[in-house]
């Protein structure tokens, strides 16, 4: 199966670990990752907060880089995954764009969120996994609500040698990140990241998971303020975790 | 805005406008430490109480959808179930009056009052009357209003706003409501305790005369049954059933949405309302009525249908879900925000992610631009709103209307434009977006320890709380590059 990568704009800059983990695990499933080089964002915070006419060249390329040589494209975000799935074809509309709608839709289907791709195509659930670390798991907004992605995660975190995992109280709740709406907003943002990082105190877990960079960048951000030592590790990262890698 | 065909429908007025911007609102909401404890205790009992309920219905998405699909096929056909509304009405013994705005609806129900010769009225299910400002309206022609719902009325003797559509007392807890009517009851108990039920009975007390004195009774509706003309006002304390059958005249004052083809329809949305509101398989009372019975009851009956903003809405394609809206508020106990910031915040009678949708449809979003952006979009609210009113989406459609007004009225570039446009130019170009993947390397400096804790305005607002990631030595795409060239026997 040829997979591509659309490693999202953020684990591209600033999460690369993330990117390389996805590619890892990928490959040692024996399948064939490619990144396409072109390839740049998906355009939700131009649509999430408002300029939808800006997101539409975004739009547009991920389309054009992603439509033709691939069985699927995989991503390590769900939040990116609800994007392309669900925000790619409206914003063509409603720029009045009815062809690329059509093509965005075409893309759409094939795109997946990483435990969506391992548990739905490649029907994996042991990935081969070891990480020998207590970890609690934080349900992004829109990998459950847009994308529906359930247990997938879940299913996959159970698998993995070593890892104890801890139930997260009130995990479906958000942490308050919202993209722009962190900055926007601070303040509910803010008390929201609060209540957050009290429960994932409370599972006195060593790391913070979860299927998304952004939220796990502000779940993080504010372990790192209070000085906690609980760490944020992207999903992917753990599931590329071996006996013979993990330092 | 114009739509086809349609003359240019007047945006709403009354109390559905933020007197300042939601996030000065929040900040000030969210350091009294009182409401937030008043508030996560609420909405969780709520919360837990309409999981359990809702639970036990197996066909409760087949519920859902039903009522999404009635109300969507009354929207399509709005023009003719509300005529056909006031033509059943009428034959009945009831008067129709059509109100554009607040201030027609409030100068009919005021002439209405005085046309009964009364200057005391009793009123029920009051939000549509607060949207419009009645209370004030009616005072300003020497009219006294008693509210009769516990909540309503606890909010009005403590000279307040609802904060809650179901539950418009949630920001007091008891020993604030036990002072509210020390103070403000001339015929409670001095020794009235902060029980709960010496609270209720207190209330009672003080209502029952209004009650039996009142000429005039108000209320809203909840659902209006076209075939037959009939009304509906769904309630558990027992107030509706009390101001709907002494008063000898009744008004009600129903926005002109709330219209539902037949009874078959009732029928759905009596199972979806009280479950999604209070948690409960039935509310307590259900009262209904159908123009005037000779001898029995009221003998006069006005049904106000209100637009005030309602039209404009209903030309929005995305936004018209909104009006789907059946005021049952398991949207406001699901979510993060309003847990976090109460009703007040929002500042129009409708709170929470359907006040976020519903306030700037109805008032046009130059008149509420920062409620569109008073959410994270966790879509908590579209999982429970009993009519499937994806408020996620209408909230992203509204942004978008306010950012593309803002470009119309030459009030944009701003600095978040010109940080979008920017973005977007960056981006929808491979060797741009490494340009500027390489300036994002030079915030390298400002790291210390792998972290970042303080970083210029706007970002500001990000290293208030928390702590930002170091841009890291190599992109993921620097690192493919030489790892693929390596491969290929390059060095390494």
């Amino acid at each position: 199966m040829r997979i591509a990568l659309f490693v999202t704009c953020l684990a591209d800059t600033l999460f690369p670990d993330v990117g390389k983990a996805t590619v890892t695990l990928l490959e040692r499933l024996g399948h064939e990752v490619e990144f396409p080089a072109a390839q740049t964002c998906c355009g939700q915070m131009h649509v999430n907060t408002g300029y939808q006419r800006d997101a539409l060249p975004l739009v547009r390329r991920y389309v054009e880089v992603f439509e033709r040589g691939y069985d699927a494209i995989v991503m390590p975000s769900g939040s990116c995954a609800g994007s392309v799935r669900h925000q790619h074809a409206m914003v063509a509309r409603r720029s009045g764009d009815e062809l690329l709608a059509r093509r965005a839709e075409a893309v759409a289907a094939r795109s997946y969120e990483l435990s969506e791709l391992l548990t739905d195509v490649l029907k994996v659930e042991d990935v081969g996994a070891w990480y020998p670390h207590r970890v609690t798991y934080h349900p992004t907004c829109h990998s459950l609500r847009v994308l529906r992605v359930g247990d997938r995660p879940l299913r996959l975190l159970r698998r993995v040698a070593g890892l104890e995992l801890v139930e997260l109280p009130d995990a479906d709740v958000c942490c308050g990140f919202g993209g722009t709406f962190a900055v926007k907003n601070a303040d509910t943002s803010t008390a929201m990241l609060a209540d957050k990082m009290r429960n994932v105190l409370d599972t006195r877990a060593e790391v913070c998971t979860a299927g998304d960079s952004s939220c796990l960048m502000h779940i993080g951000g504010g372990l790192s303020r209070l000085r906690t030592g609980i760490r944020t590790v992207h999903l992917a990262e753990i599931l590329a975790s071996t006996r013979e890698t993990s330092r | 805005m114009t739509f086809l065909g349609l003359p240019t429908a007047p945006p709403g007025v009354g109390h559905l406008h933020a007197p300042e911007p939601f996030p000065a609102a929040a900040r000030q909401a969210l350091a009294d430490s009182q409401l937030r404890g008043n508030l996560r205790r609420a909405t969780a009992t709520i919360r837990a109480k309409r999981a359990r309920v809702v639970g036990e219905l197996p066909d409760w998405e087949e519920l859902r959808a039903a009522g999404e699909a009635i109300k969507t096929r009354t929207m399509a056909r709005l023009d003719t179930y509300l005529e056909q509304l006031e033509e059943q009405v009428t034959a009945r013994g009831g008067t129709v009056h059509w109100a554009r705005d607040a201030a027609e609806a409030n100068a009919i129900v005021a002439g209405l009052v005085k046309a009964a010769g009364a200057s005391e009225v009793v009123k029920v299910k009051s939000l549509a009357t607060d949207e419009i400002g009645l209370n004030e309206a009616l005072a300003d022609e020497g009219i006294e209003a008693y509210e009769t719902d516990l909540a309503e009325l606890i909010v009005q003797l403590g000279d307040d706003w609802p904060s809650h559509i179901l539950v418009p007392a949630i920001h007091r807890n008891r020993a604030e409501i036990r002072e509210i009517f020390l103070r403000e009851m001339s015929d409670v108990d001095p020794g009235l305790t902060d029980d709960p039920p010496a609270l209720a009975e207190a209330a009672r007390l003080h209502l029952r005369r209004k009650f039996l004195s009142a000429r005039v009774g108000i209320s809203g509706a909840n659902f209006a049954i076209a075939e037959t003309g009939t009304l509906c006002v769904v309630e558990s304390e027992g107030n509706g059933r009390m101001c709907l059958t002494l008063p000898e005249t009744v008004i009600t004052v129903m926005g002109l949405e709330k219209v539902i083809p037949s009874w078959a329809d009732l029928g759905v949305f009596l199972q979806l309302l009280p479950r999604s509101s209070t948690g409960e398989r039935m509310n307590p009372y259900t009262s209904m009525w159908t123009g005037v019975t000779p001898g029995d009851g009221p003998q006069q009956f006005h049904l106000v249908l209100l637009d005030n903003g309602r039209t404009a809405a209903l030309a929005d394609s995305t936004g018209r879900a909104a009006l789907h809206c059946i005021r049952c508020s398991a949207c406001l106990n699901v979510c993060p925000v309003y847990e976090r910031v109460g009703g007040h915040a929002y500042g129009s009678v409708y709170p929470g992610p359907i006040g976020a949708v519903l306030s700037p449809l109805l008032t046009g979003v130059e008149g509420n631009p920062t409620l569109p952006y008073a959410s994270s979009l966790c879509g908590a609210c579209y999982d429970v709103c009993p009519v499937k009113i994806d408020i996620p989406s209408i909230l992203v459609q509204l942004r978008a209307r306010h950012v593309e007004e803002a470009r119309r009225e030459h009030r944009l570039p701003g600095p978040e434009a010109i940080t979008m446009a920017a973005a977007s130019w960056v981006m929808a170009s491979g060797g741009r977006y490494q340009a500027a993947q390489r300036a994002a390397r030079a915030g390298r400096v400002l790291g210390r320890g792998g972290r970042i804790r303080r970083l210029p305005p706007p970002l500001a607002a990000w290293t208030g709380a928390r702590d930002a990631p170091v841009p890291p030595v190599m992109s993921f795409r620097q690192w493919w590059r030489q790892e693929h060239s390596s491969n290929k026997g390059g060095p390494g």
